[in-house]
């Protein structure tokens, strides 16, 4: 089984993060449950979503020893870091967390500095999809190639898919990539 | 059919329109709006009504003069909102109308909050309206389970001709998992002799009114019709799941959320040679009776353990019902944090040190 817990702030796309991973594994004909949580707010409150997948019978839906923590804020890994498996790999958006922070030594710390990216290719709402590459490019739970098409395939199912997810998806992954 | 990954509450809506259902009246609340939402549009798609109306009592009075016209009608809402239905449901029932009403539960009294809850037990099973009533009461456990429940509710309700409840809860409402839908049915509005609709000279005038009024000395038969009504429910539609009750000293009863992380915390304590087990209702109402007949004549268990996330325990009170104090029960609640299989079966060891 393996537990992912996608999280920081609404309006960032960590749900659709979440779905599209969850997608995947539905494709892949894996049992899977997406739970999420948010407050009132559309847009600036905590938002994030647990994920289960496994080939046997998922029970309970929340995730108290995730695998992976893909964070956007630094409020998340104030939430989650704590619940990390040990040797889990826990994703930072280094662009909107302090450089000095601290995390725990017996976990994988991958910094991707996302909203950085997303300016730069000109895709201010790709913060998501940069992270989910990061994700596939860091776990060796994920194959990058799988990964993407997974999430193309999710997006066309939906009948919008951006041409600029690709690029977005490719940078996450090779900055993952570069600090395995 | 394929799976498809839908959300709870819109799994749920979808399954009511594939049992006919082409009518819904409601008001939005978390957690609860996905489904109004999706039947705002869906809705038009299969030819059916969908209204939102301007508050919770609209709704439920609206379903009750859809339902007397032999539509198969819907409405749901959640915690605050369940209280304001209870006058109709109480209508619903004096009058012998089948409709299916769903309780989105969510945490707390009052407004409470948006977040997952499962305080609305004694409401659901008692009844919260007024006048001697009781209706079956479905409690699905996933996302799979919502439609599964959803798609026979309309025909349990026209067996009887009384409403169904279903309690889901913030958690089995809002998570998506892969789900098989059903076939797509129509319902034919004139399937029973009872519905009103326009009626032609000379015909029979039909009437929807307090049921006893039905009966030509005044309604003397009636409470023996009902006593034979509620029994035939208790006898024949009481539901439950036994997990790996056969051997257990312990055996939690949970339902909905609650008994799926109860089936983790299974799986765990069976890994240290605990012996757990779990019951688990489908129908609230009817309490499964039979499923504690069958449990105490075993004579392995050595206590009960309720697991729900609220504070008082609610269903303790069924589980004492139905076990008629022979064997111990205890309640574990948790309120503000989401229910934990490694806090569960941290109780029970303790537990087992006690009995």
């Amino acid at each position: 089984m393996i537990e992912i817990i996608c999280s920081g702030i609404g309006g960032q796309g960590v749900l659709v993060a979440g779905m599209v991973l969850a997608d995947i594994a539905m494709e892949d004909g894996k049992n899977v449950s997406w739970y999420p949580s948010y407050g009132f707010e559309m847009r600036g409150g905590a938002a994030n979503c647990e994920v289960k997948i496994g080939d046997e019978d998922l029970q309970s839906p929340y995730c108290y020893e995730p695998d992976i923590l893909l964070t956007m804020s630094e409020s998340a890994i104030d939430s989650f870091e704590e619940r990390l498996k040990p040797g889990g790999v826990l994703l930072v958006n280094s662009s909107l967390v302090n450089p000095d922070r601290k995390y725990r030594d017996d976990i994988k710390v991958i910094k991707v500095p996302a909203t950085d990216i997303a300016n730069k290719l000109d895709n201010h709402r790709g913060t998501n999809i940069i992270m989910l590459g990061a994700l596939a490019g860091a776990s060796d739970l994920y194959d990058v190639d799988h990964v993407r098409d997974g999430m193309n395939h999710y997006f066309e199912k939906k009948g919008k898919n951006n041409p600029k997810n690709v690029a977005a998806f490719d940078a996450g992954a090779e900055a993952a990539a570069q600090q395995i | 059919m394929a799976k498809v990954l839908m959300k709870g509450n819109e799994a749920l809506a979808e399954s009511c329109l594939r049992a006919g259902c082409r009518f819904f009246s409601g008001y939005p609340i978390t957690p609860q709006t996905e489904i109004l939402e999706y039947l705002c549009w869906r809705m038009d798609e299969v030819g059916g009504d969908c209204v939102q109306t301007e508050s919770e009592l609209a709704g439920v009075n609206m379903l009750l003069g859809a339902a007397a016209g032999g539509m198969r009608a819907l409405t749901t809402t959640a915690g605050p909102g369940f209280s304001l239905k209870q006058e109709g449901i109480s209508y619903l029932c004096g009058s012998d109308l089948p409709a299916v009403i769903v309780d989105v539960q969510r945490i707390g009294d009052a407004l409470g909050d948006i977040f997952m809850g499962q305080g609305d037990y004694w409401q659901l099973t008692r009844g919260g309206g007024h006048g001697d009533y009781r209706t079956i009461v479905l409690a699905p456990e996933s996302v799979q389970e919502s439609v599964d429940l959803a798609y026979g509710a309309f025909d349990l309700a026209e067996k009887y001709r009384h409403p169904v409840l279903i309690a889901t809860d913030a958690t089995i409402g809002q998570m998506i998992e892969p789900v098989e839908l059903p076939p797509m049915t129509e319902h034919d509005v004139d399937t029973y002799d009872w519905a009103l609709k326009p009626r032609e000279e000379g015909e029979p005038q039909r009437a929807i009114w307090n049921r006893y009024w039905d009966w030509e000395d005044g309604g003397r038969k009636y409470p023996a019709y009902c006593l034979e009504k509620y029994g035939k429910m208790e006898a024949e539609e009481q539901r439950w799941e036994c997990v790996q009750t056969e051997d257990a000293e312990i055996v939690m009863v949970a339902y909905g959320t609650s008994a799926r992380v109860a089936k983790s915390a299974i799986a765990i304590a069976r890994k240290e040679g605990i012996k757990l087990g779990l019951l688990r209702p489908i129908t609230l109402w009817p309490f499964p009776q039979k499923a504690f007949d069958e449990l105490e004549a075993g004579g392995k268990v050595k206590a009960i353990l309720d697991v729900e996330r609220n504070i008082l325990g609610q269903m303790k009170d069924d589980i004492v019902l139905a076990t008629g104090n022979r064997i111990p029960v205890e309640f574990y609640g948790e309120y503000w944090d989401n229910m934990n299989e490694f806090k569960i079966v941290e109780y029970v060891k303790e537990m087992l040190g006690r009995y």
